[in-house]
């Protein structure tokens, strides 16, 4: 029973808040320990791969940044549900907060991959069906927050932008699946995507351990943007004031 | 159906309205050519995506107006609190709005066919994919037009909403002429875009109308 009415409890910013604040830490020193842990394994441990030497390890970047590109779509689209369904005014601030993160990620993936492209098949980009939808996808997260930026009432931003998300969830597979097979009709590029049928564990811990640096950094830079979009939010309130006169008596921001 | 006809009245003593996006779409493929060169069979190979593209942009040209006068005269208000469900009414507004843009587009789209050398067979396939897979656009189109109702920008906001969206029809329409022209036949294509139209009229509506509440709010 406790827990049921904690975690409503949590659904006011002003609880959320502090809970916030105090989170953030943890958050960022584990992704600090993952990632760290998950270079070592990466760079130093991990063997050299046969058919593509040293160039493979830009994998431990580009991996786990499409994983959390993807995740973090899905988060967002969750989090509309639950404002849509229950109003509640913290889901349409974590969707928008977790935002950019997404479009980082998308945008990372894509350049990674890049990098990684012109050493290994001499080409930057490919009409490939992953690297086109992870494109579409970062058209989605531009999209998303641009229609939020665009509408000064945030209720109504909140609202439409979580429609906007659900459409785009309904859609995402719908254009996975017609760019694949626009890509299979096509057969232009010679290039094949699929990755050599075996991975040393080092390489899959490794790769692993990175995406979860990944997932905790997402979590903690998008508390840290929740709660300064709290404060702007809530600036009327009581406690926001309240919080902006300990800041400024403790002398820091 | 009332809905339906009331549009098209509207739309009707606005002909120049219609007309533009039609010409723009003209202006747009007869661009193309000036850009890359007139070998027939460059031009052939582009015509179906070159085509298609266009097609999507005069479709977009007029979505800002679906719902924008409605919603400054109050109108839109008052279809909100009628009796009948707004899915349905937007749903008579989706058909209006393709019977004026994108039925056009689809009786224009041979001739600028032919500009592009394209074989009759091709020709044929190319606007029934207009005809099956425009009111999917307009069903689509419906749900970004509703969410960017009343906005500052709204019409660059729209196309950076709808146009990812678009993808699936782009591929499959232009795929319909493609198939054609290389002789495997375009049936699979135009069965998968009706698949998509039927789905997006279907569906489509009732998120233009969640959207359209939460713009009236």
């Amino acid at each position: 029973m406790t827990d049921r009415f904690n975690l409503y409890r949590y659904a006011a910013p002003s609880a959320f808040y502090p809970l916030a604040g105090a989170m953030i830490p943890y958050f960022a020193a584990v992704a600090v320990v993952f990632g760290l842990a998950g270079l070592w394994l990466g760079m130093l441990v991990a063997p050299t791969d046969f058919q593509q030497g040293e160039g493979y390890r830009i994998i431990f970047i580009h991996v786990p940044a499409s994983w959390m590109s993807m995740f973090i779509y899905l988060v967002m689209a969750f989090w509309a549900a639950i404002g849509l369904a229950f109003n509640t005014r913290l889901s349409g601030m974590m969707a928008q907060a977790l935002a950019p993160t997404g479009a980082l990620m998308a945008f990372l993936s894509l350049w990674t991959g890049a990098l990684w492209g012109k050493p290994m098949w001499g080409t930057w980009w490919v009409w490939d069906a992953r690297l086109t939808s992870e494109l579409i996808l970062l058209f989605l997260y531009i999209g998303y927050m641009a229609l939020v930026a665009a509408i000064d009432d945030q209720r109504r931003a909140d609202k439409a932008g979580g429609l906007l998300l659900l459409v785009g969830v309904v859609n995402i597979p719908i254009i996975y699946f017609s760019v694949k097979w626009w890509n299979t009709l096509h057969q232009g590029a010679s290039v094949s995507l699929t990755k050599s049928p075996s991975m040393a564990s080092t390489m899959l811990w490794g790769m692993l351990l990175m995406a979860m640096c990944f997932w905790m950094y997402s979590i903690a830079v998008a508390l840290m943007r929740v709660r300064t979009i709290m404060l702007e939010r809530e600036r009327h309130t009581d406690w926001v004031k309240a919080e902006l006169a300990s800041l400024g008596a403790g002398g820091e921001k | 159906m009332a809905v339906v006809g009331r549009d098209l009245k509207l739309a009707m003593r606005r002909q120049a309205d219609i007309v533009s996006a039609l010409f723009f779409f003209v202006i747009v493929v007869s661009l193309f050519p000036l850009g890359i060169g007139p070998e027939p069979d460059l031009l052939r190979k582009l015509a179906p995506g070159v085509l298609w593209v266009a097609a999507l942009l005069a479709t977009m040209l007029s979505l800002p107006r679906l719902f924008a006068d409605d919603y400054r005269d109050g109108t839109l208000e008052q279809l909100a609190l009628a009796p009948h469900p707004l899915g349905l009414v937007v749903t008579g507004k989706v058909i209006a709005h393709w019977l004026v843009s994108g039925l056009p587009l689809a009786l224009i789209a041979p001739v600028l066919g032919i500009q592009f050398d394209l074989a009759a067979d091709a020709l044929v396939v190319l606007t029934g994919a207009i005809v099956i897979g425009t009111p999917a656009l307009s069903g689509i189109g419906a749900i970004g037009a509703a969410l960017t109702l009343g906005l500052r920008g709204g019409g660059v906001l729209l196309s950076l909403l709808v146009l990812p969206l678009y993808i699936p029809v782009l591929i499959f329409g232009a795929g319909a002429v493609d198939a054609t022209v290389t002789g495997l036949g375009g049936e699979g294509h135009l069965s998968l875009l009706a698949a998509l139209t039927f789905a997006s009229l279907g569906f489509a509506p009732w998120a233009s109308a969640a959207a359209l509440k939460i713009a009236l709010e």
